[in-house]
């Protein structure tokens, strides 16, 4: 669920809103409805992973890949795909702590 | 416990966000740059072109149509030419506004404010040069003639209505590698272009370095190496031609300069390649009975190209060609009338005065026998993520003091400048060249063709010229300074009157011909004229060899066509080894030779003089031929202070046929007395030593074009957008000037005629974004030596299937 509705989230803001606003939505998705820290990491890291991996396809696809293998060979690696999924990772990682956070947040909260 | 978690959770996630929102040293920002939203992969444009599309923009008066043809090149027809000029601002923004406001930074010294410190000193240098002081005076007389200023506005409204609306997601590729954003174009960055232009062509000096060689060498000696004209010379206005006024007087050589050239006073080398090429052959001498014209002028090649094609239309004018990005109109190009050229002429118009201050404060200097007043300057230098620096120049009536004294320099400064000298330089008076485009633009004969030549000041051009009229002509064209033979060749003294400038070689006295017997005029940046002109101009050219060969092959031909043209333009044929090889070889010792060396000599001998991609000759004979030259001069000219400023190509040559006795060919760091013959096999030997261990044993290895190195270069310098090392024939005294990443940065012919017809191509192509599919589309066929037939249409509603989208401009 939370991964869901993070995607949905990231997928929505990708086309007008600046990137960092996917911490906000990996966050407050988190915060409300977050269970686990490891669940809330990991929906939170694969959910943007994954949009971002096909936000950048959309544009990659139809410019036949020339300007990302040109990006990859700048930052010296082989081809278009490694800088296509290091492009995920870093949307991921930085959703998967937001999420984390909103977690821990909202056990601070929490009464027991 | 838990809020602890929480709280580190929570600012891990803020610091990694901050640290991939902020740029490291080179490194883009990651998180801004890789993001789907935000970086590159928006700049990566779809191979789904959309065949037709609306605008609105405001400022728009009419109706504006932007037709695309297949290589993305803009036909842009408009109603009137306040659109014309808008449209093309628009435009040209919209493929290349980051190389605009890149090179605008660059000339106007304000790189260091998006790049950091490490491009302080180039700020410096042009801040101190007088760049800005001389672009805001050519503001001021630009906006003085209505027209210009009417062009130059409705220009920058065009860029500027483009810049805002781009948000961040929208910036082209550089911004967001280098991260910062656009910014609001102004007039005065179209004069920065210019001043940027007289930089390249006309921004460099040896006068240091020739002051210290008459010093440690004497004036006999130095007039020897430096003459002030050529052995081999073949000059744009044909031997001969008769020069019909009555020229002012000459301006008498200073006391200083008659001391120095009498041996009484104890008191940068210029690249090869950086030139061009143009011809007009008449229509007694074409196929179809009307002139063809040809330009292909070199410059550094990079991405984005230096020119962008471009089709201007509007009511009064219709024009094709290549334009400046940062500059209105069309700068190389034709029109259904006439078409025109230019290339470099490379004439004397900088020149350094030794400054005699009054004392530390230097608010006084000596001039004219009495003490004068300085002024100053200061210079706010913007620097990224550092104060801004506020750097204070001294200027006496010569213009600015570059250095004045040794703490203003550092290890980057550049070694050509005098410490402690005045900068006199054309740059920096008020001009207005963009009334000399605009006048050709609409151009319909010769008479205004001469009319548009009389704006033009800086940098001096070579103005080649063809009209349907069946007329063509050449004009070596720019402000002369009037001077006294050779002044300006050393360092000129501050002091005295008589080393000023004396005012100007009248623009109707500037060398020209029309309509020649020989029935072509041609220029290759060699001597403008033959030493019957009355005036000075400058005392060293480029070397006459392409000049040579376009004449030779120009006079015998006949019903010349395009095609003969396109030929030439790509020819290799060197003549420097028509004129030395044969000697070269005459004294090579094959005595002292081993069976490698013999079997090399094989080669030299046999080689065609053509400097073809797959020539072995050539690859021998040019490194035998720079091997001899550093071995003749490399000796003498050891000394520092004297900036490896050998004496010219021409002169070691005339050395060679003529002088083998010379004394300048003994080494004199050894004790033997070596002569000619010895110093041609020496050079041949280690040349062969040093091939071989670069290159293996001769072989396909040794082909001159997989030994020259030759890339076109993004302007950010990264390998990963530039176009990697590629093979090719030619070096720089052949036609095709390739070398170094010079060349032709645009080949064009143009067939005059009942219906005129342009051919071009670029080296890249029109966009400027990496990720499009038109960055560099033209290169393949550029290197293949073709040409495309450019397409030029006569109204908007011109039908061909070469136009792929059209883009309708309105009003918003």
């Amino acid at each position: 669920m939370l991964f869901l509705i993070i995607l949905i989230l990231t997928f929505a803001s990708g086309y007008f809103l600046p990137w960092w606003v996917v911490a906000i939505a990996a966050f407050l998705s988190a915060l409300v409805i977050g269970k686990t820290s490891r669940q809330a990491f990991w929906s939170g890291f694969l959910a943007v992973f994954i949009v971002w991996i096909v936000l950048a396809l959309f544009k990659s696809i139809p410019n036949d890949h020339i300007l990302a293998t040109k990006i990859a060979h700048l930052f010296n690696l082989p081809g278009w795909g490694y800088i296509l999924v290091i492009t995920g990772i870093i949307g991921g990682l930085v959703a998967g702590f937001a999420a984390l956070s909103g977690v821990l947040l909202k056990k601070a909260f929490e009464k027991h | 416990m838990k809020f602890t978690k929480a709280f580190l959770s929570i600012a891990f996630t803020l610091a990694l966000i901050w640290a991939l929102q902020t740029k490291f040293g080179p490194v883009p920002p990651l998180g801004k740059f890789l993001s789907p939203a935000d970086g590159f992969w928006q700049n990566a444009e779809s191979k789904h072109i959309l065949a037709a599309h609306n605008l609105k923009l405001t400022g728009v008066t009419g109706k504006v149509t932007v037709k695309y043809d297949e290589n993305r090149i803009p036909h842009i027809f408009a109603d009137n030419e306040h659109d014309l000029y808008y449209a093309q601002g628009y435009i040209t923004a919209t493929d290349r506004l980051w190389q605009m406001d890149i090179q605008t930074r660059q000339a106007a010294g304000r790189l260091a404010e998006v790049l950091g410190p490490n491009l302080l000193e180039m700020d410096r240098y042009h801040r101190r040069m007088g760049i800005v002081y001389g672009a805001e005076k050519t503001l001021k007389a630009m906006m003085q003639e209505p027209a210009i200023r009417q062009m130059v506005l409705a220009y920058t409204e065009g860029i500027n209505a483009y810049i805002h609306q781009l948000g961040p997601r929208e910036y082209p590729l550089e911004f967001k590698m280098l991260d910062y954003a656009p910014e609001d174009w102004k007039p005065i960055n179209c004069a920065f272009l210019l001043k940027l232009m007289s930089e390249t062509l006309a921004g460099g000096s040896n006068e240091f370095a020739m002051s210290n060689i008459l010093k440690q060498f004497g004036a006999k000696a130095t007039n020897d190496l430096f003459p002030d004209y050529p052995m081999h010379e073949d000059p744009i206005i044909p031997i001969g031609t008769k020069w019909n006024f009555k020229p002012l007087t000459i301006p008498k050589p200073s006391a200083g300069f008659s001391a120095q050239m009498n041996d009484n006073v104890k008191r940068v080398v210029k690249e090869e390649g950086i030139g061009s090429n143009n011809w007009a052959v008449s229509g007694s001498k074409t196929a179809n009975g009307y002139p063809i014209l040809a330009n292909d002028p070199h410059l550094n090649l990079t991405f984005p190209s230096i020119w962008y094609q471009v089709q201007l239309s509007a009511p009064g004018i219709n024009v094709y060609g290549v334009s400046l990005p940062g500059s209105p109109c069309v700068i190389l190009g034709f029109n259904n009338n006439i078409s025109w050229g230019i290339t470099n002429v490379d004439a004397d118009v900088l020149d350094w005065y030794q400054v005699k201050f009054k004392d530390d404060k230097k608010n006084e200097y000596w001039y004219n026998n009495k003490w004068n007043k300085t002024s100053r300057r200061v210079e706010a230098i913007n620097i990224r993520g550092q104060k801004t620096l506020y750097d204070t120049v001294i200027y006496t009536h010569h213009g600015p003091v570059v250095y004045e004294d040794k703490s203003k320099t550092t290890d980057h400064s550049p070694d050509f400048v005098p410490v402690g000298d005045a900068l006199r330089w054309i740059a920096h008076d008020e001009s207005d060249e963009l009334m000399t485009m605009y006048i050709l633009n609409k151009g319909k004969n010769y008479a205004d063709y001469r009319k548009a030549l009389t704006y033009f000041n800086a940098p001096a051009s070579n103005f080649v010229f063809a009209s349907k009229d069946n007329d063509i002509a050449i004009t070596p064209n720019g402000k002369y300074p009037l001077k006294y033979k050779d002044q300006g060749k050393f360092i000129l003294d501050g002091t005295d009157p008589a080393d000023d400038w004396h005012g100007w070689i009248p623009f109707d006295q500037n060398p020209t011909v029309k309509n020649p017997p020989r029935g072509f005029v041609s220029s290759a940046n060699q001597s403008s004229t033959d030493q019957t002109y009355p005036y000075y101009i400058n005392w060293s050219f480029a070397p006459y060899e392409r000049g040579k060969r376009i004449n030779d092959r120009l006079t015998v031909m006949q019903k010349a066509t395009v095609d003969s043209m396109r030929i030439l333009q790509t020819d290799t044929y060197s003549i420097r080894a028509q004129d030395i090889m044969a000697t070269m070889l005459k004294y090579v010792d094959a005595s002292k030779l081993d069976k490698n060396q013999l079997a090399v000599l094989q080669i030299a001998k046999g080689w065609n003089k053509d400097f073809a991609a797959n020539s072995t000759g050539a690859t021998v004979f040019n490194a035998w031929w720079i091997k001899l030259y550093g071995l003749i001069w490399g000796d003498d000219f050891a000394n520092k202070n004297l900036q490896s400023n050998y004496p010219s190509m021409d002169r070691t040559e005339q050395l060679l046929l003529k002088e083998p006795n010379s004394k300048w060919f003994d080494d004199i760091r050894t004790p033997a007395k070596e002569t000619c013959a010895d110093m041609v096999t020496k050079a041949f030997t280690s040349a062969v030593t040093d091939l071989v261990k670069e290159h293996g044993q001769p072989g396909e290895s040794w082909q001159w074009g997989k030994v020259k190195k030759m890339e076109i270069t993004h302007l950010t310098q990264q390998e990963a957008l530039s176009s990697g090392n590629f093979e090719s024939g030619g070096t720089g005294s052949t036609i095709n000037a390739l070398v170094n990443g010079h060349g032709p940065s645009w080949r064009m012919v143009v067939q005059m005629g009942p219906t005129v017809k342009g051919y071009g191509i670029l080296p890249g192509g029109e966009s400027g974004n990496p990720g499009s599919f038109f960055y560099s589309d033209m290169l393949k066929i550029w290197q293949q030596g073709q040409l495309k037939e450019l397409l030029f249409l006569q109204s908007p509603t011109e039908a061909s299937g070469r136009i792929k989208t059209v883009v309708t401009i309105g009003s918003k």
